[in-house]
């Protein structure tokens, strides 16, 4: 390890000010930084020590904490693929190794696009490359459907990652969520190519007799128009080829066609419980989350309307996205809020609007993307209103 | 005030404040004065007195209880400037001197230090109770409101402040920061635009009754010499502004060390020839941490210290385990990350986010609505200590106040 350090040590000078590779200091303070941690000390006045985290180490536990649904995504991909050509006797190796082909190129394609962007921002910035991406490149494959173009991933990264965050000055400065603007971004440009039976992986092989590509999204959103009990149709679809694959336990496990990792609400609470646990995600916006959208859920059922309206509140925490949205997106740190009341607000906007879309809005059947890409919107304003109540607090105590 | 080659007593007046021409900085011992350092602009750095093995004291007026009752505010505020007790008095908000002029709305002492490496005031203050209290009924003739004097809950409270008359007794309980005087007041009696508050010591209320009790500036002072490259941590009688050579040679584990006056949140570091700091109680000593670590941002451990649980930190199992902290800083700066942490060890009704970014953008109007006339460093340091981005959250609290108080 010392030869590395040598080495390091020996071109560094080249990077500092003056030298003549200057301009590439900060792609060199990524290399560096992540090989070693640096030896800087703490000044001399002020604090002393320093908690042992860094961000490196608060971005990897994020990453950690979506490798579960990444697995099971990889293997559920494989698994979708064998039910849908009628070859559910598949064995798990199979299903693992066709999951892996389809899954593993789109987190490839998603890394070196933007960490590609990344450094070359850095260099002509002259900042420092940020960690932040190292999330980011996960989330967008997860939440791409399996069976998507690989120019198309990296069309919408670079997308994400230059107009999303660059153009609002990098990391930490963008207003709406990266991995959800490369995913909206595929949803607005290349609708028909991110909808219909794209969520299965099929190939080059032959679909079942009776297969349908319908999701449970879609499958609520045709009731509302055909007015058949949507939990009804759950549970009858799938007959003759993949009977019972819309249960209520199945869409928990998440064993149905969906975006790469978002299909189980199950790991995606493990994923919470490692954010939580960890203190990198903010429980406050997941549990909102959840209540939001059960809240908003119950109400419509009070309400009543459409078969839609009417599907029991519980059904809309598992179907669709809403789990992942919830651990993963709307915890992002720069585009949540940033108050800790206002995250109570927050999610549970995020929750209310994720029903509200789905529900009234059939066009687009997936609300969670659009709920928090709207609240990223409004986030400011509710710390607006957040921090004035505290700087009201303290104005009153001076007049009392 | 003096030159190379004079000699002085203890509280011979050495240099005086530049803004208020009567406050006076006096030497603790009586010596030699062998050098004078100054900075740029000929700022003044260090006045070095070469003790006499005896000292001798300037004399001022010595009275009795009852003469004490009797004495004008004038002149007690005249006797305390005149010995260089004075700047023991230190102004909320700003965090600066106080200015002799002004009459507080009160007077806050914190009688405990939830520091890391703290020393216990039960030892450094035993046996002063009679001039804790002729301190403390001298100040409270300062001020129009009351004199404050807070208290840890969970520890036997001392009697020098259990039983002392006339004041107010606030108890407080939790770890650090609770024993910031600035946290303590925002609980008590928050500071408003416009209020004036002072916070002193308990050393200070101490030499301040004993100045008037003896008649004499009495600089000694128990330090506590601690931290994990020290071989035998221990109390030590000492002066004011001593240097911290005596206690540390020979007493170190190792040579690759950092000194530092004060504790390991908020000192400074003096280096081994060093001298103890005013308003510091303790001198720590911490292993210089200027190393690489292979993968170090990933690396697990079981000693590296950090209140958050991320991949690899597993402190949090053995929260009562003695761990060594060295002066690495961890990481490199990076951008703002709100993950909610600074909320977490900064139990007062402020947004240190917030403050810290009207500070950055200079926003003076903003800064006073969020706050920053009930802060000052060291109410703020554990956000330092915790801060995944590694910002100098102490300095940026001081250009704040400094951007306010020159506005």
């Amino acid at each position: 390890m010392k030869f590395l350090r040598n080495q390091l040590d020996k071109v560094k000078h080249n990077f500092e000010k003056g030298q003549k590779w200057e301009k590439y200091y900060y792609a060199y303070e990524a290399i560096d930084t992540f090989l070693y941690a640096p030896n800087t000390t703490n000044d001399i006045k002020g604090a002393q020590i320093r908690d042992a985290i860094d961000l490196k180490r608060l971005m990897m536990t994020v990453i950690i904490a979506m490798v579960p649904c990444l697995l099971f995504g990889i293997w559920n991909v494989g698994h979708q693929h064998f039910l849908a050509i009628g070859q559910a006797s598949a064995t798990f190796g199979d299903k693992i190794l066709v999951g892996a082909i389809q899954v593993i190129p789109i987190v490839i394609i998603s890394y070196g696009v933007g960490l590609g962007i990344e450094f070359v921002f850095a260099t002509l910035r002259r900042h420092p490359v940020n960690e932040g991406y190292l999330v980011t490149g996960m989330l967008i494959p997860l939440v791409m459907p399996p069976d998507i173009p690989l120019w198309q991933v990296a069309v919408a990264t670079a997308f994400a990652v230059i107009i999303g965050k660059e153009a609002f000055g990098g990391t930490g400065m963008n207003v709406v969520n990266i991995a959800l603007t490369a995913r909206a971004f595929l949803y607005f440009a290349y609708p028909t190519d991110i909808s219909g039976t794209v969520w299965t992986y099929i190939g080059d092989a032959q679909t079942v007799a009776g297969y349908s590509g319908a999701t449970p999204l879609s499958l609520a959103a045709d009731a509302a128009t055909t007015g058949e009990n949507v939990v009804a149709s759950f549970n009858s679809f799938g007959a003759g080829w993949n009977e019972g694959v819309f249960t209520l336990q199945n869409l928990f496990l998440g064993l149905r066609p969906g975006s790469i990792g978002e299909t189980s609400t199950l790991m995606c609470l493990i994923g919470a419980l490692i954010l939580i646990g960890s203190g990198s995600g903010s429980w406050k916006i997941i549990v909102s989350v959840f209540g939001g959208a059960y809240a908003m859920g119950l109400f419509l059922n009070l309400v009543g309307g459409n078969a839609f309206v009417e599907m029991p509140a519980h059904y809309h925490l598992v179907i669709g996205g809403l789990a992942f949205g919830a651990v993963f997106m709307a915890t992002d740190p720069v585009t949540a809020t940033q108050t800790e009341t206002g995250k109570w607000i927050y999610g549970f906007l995020i929750g209310l609007f994720t029903v509200l879309i789905r529900v009234f809005n059939p066009a687009y059947p997936e609300g969670i993307m659009l709920a928090i890409l709207l609240m990223n919107v409004f986030a400011p304003l509710i710390d607006y209103f957040v921090v004035s109540a505290n700087k009201k607090r303290r104005l009153q105590r001076a007049t009392v | 005030m003096v030159k190379e080659g004079d000699s002085v007593k203890a509280g011979t007046p050495l240099f005086h404040d530049k803004k208020h021409e009567n406050v006076l900085y006096t030497s603790p011992v009586s010596g030699e004065i062998v050098e004078i350092k100054r900075g740029e602009k000929r700022k003044l750095l260090e006045i070095k007195v070469l003790a006499d093995k005896v000292v001798e004291h300037e004399s001022f007026g010595k009275y009795s209880v009852s003469d004490i009752a009797n004495l004008s505010v004038d002149k007690l505020k005249q006797q305390i400037l005149n010995s260089g007790l004075w700047p023991w008095l230190v102004q909320r908000p700003f965090g600066v001197v106080a200015d002799p002029s002004a009459t507080p709305k009160a007077i806050h002492i914190s009688t405990f230090d939830t520091a890391p490496l703290a020393p216990d005031y039960s030892i450094l203050f035993k046996g002063q109770d009679q001039y804790f209290q002729v301190g403390v009924d001298i100040l409270k003739r300062f001020t129009s409101g009351a004199i404050h004097v807070n208290v840890h809950n969970s520890s036997e409270i001392p009697t020098t402040f259990s039983q002392a008359k006339g004041v107010e007794l606030n108890k407080f309980s939790g770890q650090h920061p609770a024993s910031c005087v600035g946290v303590q007041i925002h609980h008590i009696d928050p500071i408003n635009k416009g209020d004036v508050v002072w916070t002193i010591s308990p050393l200070g209320v101490i030499q301040i009754g004993k100045l008037f009790l003896t008649g004499v500036y009495d600089a000694s002072r128990l330090v506590a010499v601690a931290g994990s490259e020290v071989k035998k941590p221990q109390y030590y009688k000492t002066y004011t502004g001593a240097s911290v050579k005596r206690f540390i040679d020979n007493n170190l584990n190792n040579d690759h060390v950092r000194v530092i006056s004060g504790n390991p949140l908020t000192g400074v570091a003096i280096g081994k020839e060093g001298h103890v700091g005013f308003y510091d109680h303790q001198i720590s000593v911490l292993p210089e941490g200027d190393y690489y670590e292979f993968l170090g941002w990933i690396a697990p451990g079981k000693n590296k210290l950090s209140l958050q649980r991320a991949i690899g930190l597993f402190s949090f199992l053995s929260p009562n385990k003695e761990r060594v902290i060295d002066t690495n800083t961890h990481g490199e700066p990076r951008a703002f990350v709100q993950s909610g942490v600074f909320e977490q060890v900064t139990p007062m009704d402020i947004l240190p986010t917030h403050l810290l970014k009207s500070i950055l953008a200079e926003d003076i109007d903003e800064m006073e609505a969020l706050g920053i006339y009930e802060v000052i460093e060291e109410d703020l340091a554990l956000c330092e200590f915790v801060d995944v981005s590694k910002h100098k959250v102490q300095q940026i609290v001081r250009e704040g106040i400094d951007l306010v108080q020159n506005s």
